[in-house]
């Protein structure tokens, strides 16, 4: 019983393990650039790519490490010249389109962009019979 | 009654759509994003070592005519001391196995290794996730098959259990090992 009673109490104490690291954030992580114009490319950028770790927040909310150094990579590609666009084409070569959340058309995509012009003809031609009858 | 064919369209319709519903639902769902860069070749880089008895990592090592594995790690990541047993299992089969340290301390890495075995034969000190951004990898621990070539292969994303070993020998061999 006593040997019970002092597991309960090791286990109550013990300390989560650490599941994340320790190092300090890259240095672009939380920095913003110096120049404001290039930030606010970064932000919006940003503000289109997903946290990998947390997958429904952008990496511009996640306060996961990996998204801290996505940002890295980001403001330090801006800084450095790169187009936003092409720093989220680097990111899809690598994640595929899943990384991002800005919506664009293609192969499996393009359903969700053509069924609600479907739908609005469909309706069009319901009302157009309708209302032809009607008169 | 020139309006039922509408009706049975619509009727039709429905039913293809629950059921695509119904299928969707039924499948397991894939929470890993899988890296896109299989068939590339690594992209270069040039790491510095993470311990102080083993050399660091480039993109010229991983292109050296030999295939190898490339194990993504981290002393503060848990499923990475359960994968520990199968890297030797793979090591002690023949397999060259190096490894990118992610976001560690040179003595937690150590410390780690004392603990778990060390299987590798280079460590790399990937600070800012550089590499694993480069390469696709969106986590610890992950493993890839990298050809003679310096081309990625082969993406295993988790820790390698115990039936994963020989999927991991097999892609080596298929990788010319």
């Amino acid at each position: 019983m006593g040997g019970f009673l002092a597991m309960l109490l090791l286990l109550g104490l013990s300390l989560p393990l650490a599941a994340q690291d320790l190092l300090p954030p890259a240095p672009y992580a939380y920095r913003q650039l110096d120049d404001p114009a290039l930030e606010a490319r970064a932000q919006a950028l940003m503000e289109t790519l997903r946290c990998l770790k947390c997958q429904s927040q952008s990496i511009a909310d996640s306060d996961a490490p990996m998204a801290g150094d996505m940002r890295h990579q980001v403001r330090t590609r801006i800084a450095a010249g790169e187009d936003p666009e092409a720093v989220r084409t680097w990111l899809i070569q690598r994640y595929g389109d899943y990384v991002s959340y800005k919506p664009a058309i293609s192969a499996t995509t393009w359903p969700l962009f053509a069924l609600p012009v479907l739908l609005l003809a469909v309706v069009a031609l319901i009302l157009w019979r309708r209302l032809g009858r009607a008169k | 009654m020139r309006m039922r064919w509408f009706v049975w369209l619509l009727v039709g319709l429905a039913a293809a759509a629950f059921g695509l519903f119904a299928y969707q639902l039924s499948r397991p769902k894939d929470d890993f994003v899988h890296s896109a860069m299989i068939g590339q070749a690594i992209p270069s880089f040039d790491l510095p070592p993470a311990v102080a008895d083993r050399p660091g990592l480039s993109s010229r090592d991983l292109a050296d005519g030999r295939p190898k594995l490339l194990n993504v790690f981290a002393s503060w990541c848990v499923p990475c001391r359960a994968e520990a047993p199968q890297l030797a299992a793979l090591e002690a089969s023949g397999a060259n196995i190096v490894a990118v340290a992610i976001r560690d301390r040179p003595g937690d890495v150590a410390a780690f290794l004392a603990a778990y075995g060390n299987p590798f034969s280079r460590i790399g000190k990937d600070d800012i996730s550089a590499v694993q951004l480069s390469i696709g990898s969106s986590g610890v621990p992950e493993t890839f098959v990298i050809d003679g070539r310096g081309v990625i292969r082969y993406q295993h994303i988790g820790d390698v259990r115990d039936r994963d070993v020989p999927v991991l020998l097999e892609e080596l061999r298929k990788a010319g090992a």
